[in-house]
């Protein structure tokens, strides 16, 4: 994935309209949600990481060891699981919520 | 519902304010986008929450990664998400309970 967001969307913008200076809604909402689904998925791996060198890395050897790496590996997958279970319990309790008002 | 005249009140615990378009000011422009707006800050909103409790209830119910999340830690994770939303609640309560018996709490916030 692409890191250069800012200057497609500047592109866009003078493109967009044709010279009327007229923004497209659709194609700013596309470039967005795009940008918010990125955002989301460094925000997931940044947490991962942390809690996952937490977990499997003692004193810092040399490099990271058959073991360490398959730690991390279990780990990934682990943290996977409770982002997708907490997720789902949030969710449910919103729509016990809702459905009490 | 709303707690500064104006906001939209949900009972999740999270309480949001304003409208949050208008917050971004763009009151008046296109009402798809202000629709746009709205919708994805509200995702948002729920995806940072699970960021967040998927952090803290990873300490209070992991032990040791295993090759499978068990039905044990499963259950911490939803008691965890349950007890998080209740306690959120419980401060915005008590909050409110002590701003109405004490006119002079907000006083005593500003010193």
């Amino acid at each position: 994935m692409e890191s250069s967001f800012g200057s497609d969307f500047g592109s866009d913008f003078s493109s967009g309209g044709g010279g009327s200076g007229k923004l497209d809604p659709g194609l700013i909402m596309e470039q967005v949600k795009v940008q918010i689904a990125v955002a989301n998925a460094q925000e997931l791996l940044q947490r991962m990481t942390d809690k996952c060198f937490r977990k499997c890395i003692g004193k810092p050897g040399g490099s990271l060891d058959n073991s360490e790496q398959k730690c991390i590996a279990m780990c990934m997958d682990r943290y996977m699981d409770s982002w997708n279970t907490v997720s789902r319990a949030y969710n449910s309790r919103l729509q016990r919520e809702r459905a009490n008002m | 519902r709303s707690r500064c005249g104006g906001g939209k009140g949900n009972r999740d615990g999270t309480g949001e304010e304003m409208d949050s378009s208008s917050a971004a000011g763009l009151s008046g422009a296109d009402p798809q986008l202000q629709r746009f707006i709205e919708v994805e800050t509200q995702k948002q909103r729920f995806q940072q929450l699970v960021h967040q409790m998927t952090e803290l209830c990873w300490e209070k119910c992991m032990d040791k990664p295993g090759p499978k999340l068990d039905s044990r830690a499963e259950t911490c994770f939803v008691n965890c998400v349950e007890r998080f939303i209740d306690t959120s609640q419980f401060i915005l309560n008590r909050l409110e309970q002590t701003q109405k018996s004490k006119s002079a709490f907000s006083e005593s916030l500003s010193d």
